[in-house]
């Protein structure tokens, strides 16, 4: 038991470093590319913390939805919008010290309170056997969440056309692509 | 379980806490939309930490941590069409440049 403790703990830190760490690269690197791949590492800790938590389930989609996809979509368009953002440009802007200081107390403010906090923490016995099955979760959402369920189907559908519709070039758009190639 | 609830929320604060500062302080419109899913992604681990810790046999934890993941999936969709088209129109992401709606 105290083995199984002790790596608990250890995995812990690793996961911690990695998001963390990951975290720390996304915001700071000036190379927007690889900040877009410390992201994929900072998410790819978020899975192990899920696995941790005995959440298999939004592991693996954590693991499908961010890593596979949004990540993707990120590198991509980092890759369509490049030319002009090369690395060697300055990437934070002149408020990024104020920006820090009002992050810092936020920090502070949010350590403060959880840690007074006194949570209402489930007993020894149901903290043992967190037993959620996917058929429950999958039973769940089609129960009492049925309408946040739809509610959230129509939004990524909502949200997918109108980004197809926002992104299509135009007839517009292409003239004065011609233009900006031919003064070129 | 050997990690106590009090250690997951703090690493959630913090994560939340370097995105925030990836937001205020990127100029890449794309920089931002990544501290973003970082602070989006430090709310997911607190939802699936109390679910974990205080009602380990309810469902509403990871239910809507599924519900935060559908979000960020629409928001990142509609933030880089948005950025895309934008770029594509003014051939910058640089939110300071972008200031048309500026008064």
């Amino acid at each position: 038991m105290a083995i199984e403790q002790a790596l608990q703990i250890f995995v812990f830190v690793i996961l911690t470093l990695m998001t963390l760490g990951g975290g720390l690269a996304v915001v700071t690197s000036r190379n927007l590319f690889h900040a877009a791949l410390s992201l994929i590492l900072s998410l790819a800790g978020v899975v192990g913390y899920y696995v941790l938590l005995d959440a298999g389930f939004l592991a693996i989609v954590q693991l499908l939805i961010y890593i596979g996809a949004i990540s993707i979509l990120i590198l991509f368009s980092i890759m369509l919008t490049r030319g002009l953002m090369t690395p060697r440009q300055v990437q934070r802007n002149e408020q990024w010290w104020i920006a820090a200081l009002v992050v810092f107390l936020t920090f502070v403010v949010l350590i403060v309170a959880l840690w007074q906090m006194v949570w209402p923490i489930a007993d020894d016995e149901a903290l043992r056997t967190p037993n959620v099955a996917i058929s429950q979760l999958g039973e769940a959402l089609v129960g009492p969440y049925a309408i946040p369920f739809e509610i959230i189907s129509v939004l990524l559908l909502v949200a997918l056309v109108g980004a197809i519709v926002l992104a299509r070039e135009t007839e517009n758009n292409q003239g004065s692509h011609a233009e900006a190639g031919s003064s070129e | 379980m050997a990690i106590p609830l009090s250690w997951w929320l703090t690493v959630a604060a913090a994560l939340f806490a370097i995105g925030l500062y990836g937001v205020l302080s990127r100029r890449n419109a794309i920089g931002v939309l990544l501290g973003i899913e970082l602070m989006l992604n430090a709310a997911n681990i607190n939802l699936v930490a109390f679910w974990r810790f205080i009602t380990p046999q309810a469902l509403t934890g990871q239910v809507f941590a599924i519900f935060v993941i559908g979000i960020a999936a629409a928001e990142a969709a509609a933030g880089l069409a948005i950025i895309i088209s934008a770029y594509r129109r003014r051939r910058t992401v640089v939110v300071d440049e972008l200031d048309t709606m500026r008064w």
